[in-house]
C-alpha cells in the first residue's frame, strides 16, 4: 500500500535550513492499522502530510499503491487525495456554514461526485443519521469528529490518515472515536494511519512506529 | 444535485453568509449600471425624439440651399456666386427622376402692422405645393389655392406663434394687415407643430407670385430669379440618395462649375439630416455612458478588494477543500463564480434602478426615455465581465495556497 524509501524533508528557514525528516524508510501493507508516536517536533505531522500527498518530499521515493507519487504536480496530488485518501484532523476541520450532511457530501465532491445516499450511509455508520441537518456549531466535539470520519469514509478511500483524532476531545468521546475507527478497520479493511500522543490509543493498533528527530527510532507490534 | 450546479450553490452560500458586506460590495456596480442605463436611455430618448421630429417634417423631404454645407467640413466660398434660381427648380422638376413636388421659396424681412402691433418679421413666398411638401396643417381658414397663386393674390397664412403675437385671441381670418407697403389679408392659421428646426409656428407664408409683386426679387446676370431655397419631395424614399446625386450633378452643370470647384449649394435629404443628427447624439450618449462606466470600474475594484479579504478569511476553508481533493481549477472557479455572481446581482439590481430612474425622468415629460434591450444586455454582461476580471486575481491567489499552511491558519 505505502512504501517510503529514504524520504527526507527540508524546510528553508530564511538562510538556514530546517531538516524535519532525515531519511524515512517504511512499508505499510494494505489493511494495516498503524499508530505513529513521538514527541513534538519529531516529524510525525510532516510524515503524515507527505503520506497524505499534501506535500512533496525533498528527496527519496514514495510509492502509493505501487505508483511513484513524490514528483507529481500539485493537481495530480489533489486528484490522489480526492480518490485515495481520507483525512481526519485533530481540529475536525468541518466547514461551519454547512450542515453535517453537506460536509460529508463535500468529501465526495472532488472525488467523482456527490451521492446523497452514500453520504447518509456514512453518517449512519458513525451513528449520526439523526443529526444530518445540524451545523457543526450545534454538535459536540465528539459528534463533529464523527462527522469528519463520515466525510473521510464516504468516498470509500483505500487509505485513511488521522492526525491526533482524539487530541481535542475528552477521554470518553476519544474512546468512542477510537472504537469507531477500529471497527471501520475491522469491518471494511481500510488501511489506517494514526498519529497520536496517547499510548492507550496507540495500543488499539496493530503496529506502533516511534519517531524521534525525524527518524524512525523503533517499531513495535501490539 | 447536478455537477455544474454545485459551484453555483457554493458561491451562493459564500455570498449569503455576509449579506450586508455582499450588498455593500455590489453597491458600486449597482450605481454604475444604473447610471449607464439611465444616461443611455435618456440619450436614446433624445435621439428617438429628434428622429420623430424630422419624420414629422417628412422623411421624403429634400432641401437645397445656396452656399456650401456648413457641417461636416469648412464652409467655403461664402459671398461668391452661389445662387439658386427659380429656373434651377424648374429644371429639377423636369429633369430629375423620382422627384414629386418642387417648391422654390424666397424669404425676406418685412414690417408687419396690425392695429397697434408692429413687428419686423421674416416672410416666405412659396407656391401652394409647399404645404404638402412640408406637411403643414391648417388649424383654421385655408392655405392659398393654385388659383390664388396664379393671380398673385395678396393673402397670407400665419404660423400659430405669429397669430398669437399679432391678433391675440381674436379671430384673424379675413383680417387685413400691413406688410411692408402693401395690405394683405389673412386666410389661414397653421396648426402648431413641435419641431426642432424651422418650426412653422414663427413663419408667415404668402404666394411667391404675390411676393414678387411686393418686393424686388434679385436676379442673376442671366436674368433668372434668385430663390432662398428649394424644397422638394421624392416619390420613392428609397431613391432619396439617387435624387440627391442627380440634383447635385444637374445644378453643377447649370451653375457651370468646373470639376475642381466646390458645390455652391447644398442638398440635404431629411434622411441624411436624421442620420447625421442621430450620429451626433449617439456620440454624446456614448460619452455619457463612458463617464458612467468609470463608476463601474471603481465598483469592480471594490469587488476585488472584498474578494481578497474573503480569500484571506477563508484560507482554512480552502485548505480543507484542497485536502479533500480540490484541484487549483476547482478553487479558482469557485471564487471566480462567486465574484461574477456578486457583480451579476449588482448588474441586475442596477438595471432595475436605472429603469426606474429613466421612468421617473420620462414622467417629468421633458424627454421620453427609451430603455433598449441592447443596453440592458450590455450592462449586465459588462458587470459579469467586471466580476470575472477583478475576481481573477483573488481567485488565482486562493488556488495557489499551500494546503498545509492553509489548514494551519486560524
Amino acid at each position: 500500500m505505502i512504501k517510503l524509501q529514504d524520504m527526507t524533508k527540508v524546510y528553508p528557514m530564511g538562510k538556514r535550513e530546517l531538516t524535519v525528516l532525515r531519511g524515512i524508510s517504511l512499508v505499510i501493507e494494505k489493511g494495516e492499522l498503524v499508530a505513529i508516536m513521538g514527541p513534538s517536533g519529531s516529524g510525525k505531522s510532516t510524515m503524515l502530510n507527505l503520506i497524505g500527498c499534501l506535500d512533496k518530499p525533498t528527496s527519496g521515493n514514495y510509492y502509493l499503491e505501487d505508483r511513484e507519487v513524490s514528483r507529481l504536480s500539485s493537481d495530480e496530488l489533489a486528484q490522489i487525495r480526492g480518490q485515495k485518501i481520507g483525512f481526519i484532523f485533530q481540529t475536525f476541520n468541518l466547514l461551519p456554514r454547512l450542515s453535517a450532511l453537506a460536509n460529508v457530501e463535500l468529501g465526495m465532491r472532488y472525488a467523482g461526485g456527490v451521492d446523497r445516499q452514500r453520504a447518509m450511509e456514512a453518517l449512519t455508520s458513525v451513528g449520526l443519521s439523526d443529526r444530518a441537518n445540524h451545523r457543526p456549531t450545534e454538535l459536540s466535539g465528539g459528534e463533529q469528529q464523527r462527522v469528519a470520519i463520515a466525510r473521510a469514509i464516504a468516498k470509500k478511500p483505500p487509505l485513511i490518515l488521522a492526525d491526533e483524532p482524539t487530541g481535542n476531545l475528552d477521554s470518553r468521546s476519544g474512546e468512542e472515536i477510537i472504537s469507531i475507527l477500529t471497527s471501520l478497520h475491522a469491518e471494511q479493511g481500510i488501511t489506517l494511519l494514526m498519529v497520536t500522543h496517547n499510548a492507550n490509543i496507540a495500543h488499539h493498533c496493530q503496529r506502533i512506529i516511534h519517531l524521534m528527530d525525524g527518524q524512525i527510532e523503533s517499531e513495535e507490534k501490539v | 444535485m447536478k455537477r455544474w450546479l454545485e459551484p453555483l450553490a457554493t458561491a451562493w452560500v459564500g455570498v449569503a453568509t455576509h449579506k450586508l458586506r455582499s450588498f455593500l460590495t455590489i453597491l458600486g456596480i449597482v450605481i454604475g449600471v444604473a447610471a449607464v442605463i439611465s444616461l443611455m436611455s435618456i440619450g436614446r430618448g433624445a435621439e428617438a425624439r429628434i428622429i420623430s421630429n424630422i419624420e414629422s417634417m417628412g422623411s421624403d423631404l429634400i432641401t437645397i440651399s445656396p452656399g456650401a454645407r456648413t457641417w461636416g467640413g469648412v464652409r467655403s466660398a461664402t459671398g461668391s456666386v452661389q445662387i439658386l434660381t427659380q429656373q434651377d427648380a424648374e429644371a429639377i422638376a423636369e429633369q430629375v427622376a423620382y422627384v414629386d413636388l418642387v417648391a422654390p421659396t424666397y424669404s425676406t424681412s418685412l414690417q408687419l402692422v396690425v392695429g397697434g402691433e408692429n413687428m419686423n418679421s421674416q416672410v416666405t413666398g412659396v407656391p401652394p405645393e409647399y404645404q404638402e411638401i412640408q406637411n403643414l396643417e391648417v388649424a383654421y381658414g385655408t392655405f392659398f389655392s393654385d388659383y390664388e397663386y396664379q393671380r398673385g393674390a395678396k393673402v397670407v397664412v400665419l404660423g400659430s406663434e405669429v397669430k398669437e403675437t399679432l391678433f391675440g385671441d381674436a379671430d384673424p381670418i379675413g383680417q387685413q394687415m400691413r406688410m411692408g407697403t402693401n395690405i394683405v389679408r389673412v386666410i389661414g392659421v397653421l396648426a402648431s407643430k413641435e419641431a426642432m428646426f424651422g418650426s412653422p409656428d414663427d413663419a408667415i407664408f404668402i404666394p411667391l407670385t404675390a411676393m414678387q409683386q411686393m418686393v424686388a426679387q434679385p436676379r442673376t446676370a442671366q436674368g433668372e430669379r434668385v430663390v432662398s431655397s428649394i424644397a422638394l419631395t421624392v416619390s420613392d424614399e428609397e431613391q432619396a440618395d439617387y435624387v440627391v446625386e442627380e440634383i447635385t450633378s444637374l445644378l453643377r452643370t447649370r451653375h457651370q462649375l468646373g470639376p475642381l470647384d466646390d458645390d455652391d449649394f447644398s442638398v440635404m435629404s431629411m434622411e441624411e439630416l436624421a442620420s447625421t443628427l442621430s450620429e451626433a447624439i449617439g456620440t454624446m450618449t456614448l460619452l455619457l455612458g463612458a463617464i458612467a462606466a468609470i463608476s463601474l470600474l471603481v465598483g469592480g475594484i471594490g469587488v476585488m478588494n472584498i474578494m481578497l479579504v474573503s480569500v484571506l478569511e477563508r484560507t482554512r476553508e480552502i485548505g480543507i477543500r484542497k485536502a479533500l481533493g480540490a484541484r487549483e481549477r476547482d478553487i479558482w472557479t469557485q471564487f471566480l463564480i462567486e465574484a461574477a455572481f456578486l457583480t451579476l446581482a449588482g448588474g441586475i439590481i442596477g438595471v432595475i434602478l436605472g429603469w426606474v430612474a429613466s421612468y421617473l425622468v420620462s414622467s417629468t415629460g421633458l424627454i421620453t426615455t427609451v430603455v433598449t434591450t441592447d443596453i440592458v444586455i450590455l450592462a449586465v454582461s459588462v458587470s459579469v465581465g467586471i466580476g470575472l476580471f477583478f475576481g481573477f486575481y483573488p481567485a488565482w491567489n486562493a488556488s495557489r495556497l499551500n494546503p498545509i499552511e492553509a489548514l494551519r491558519s486560524e
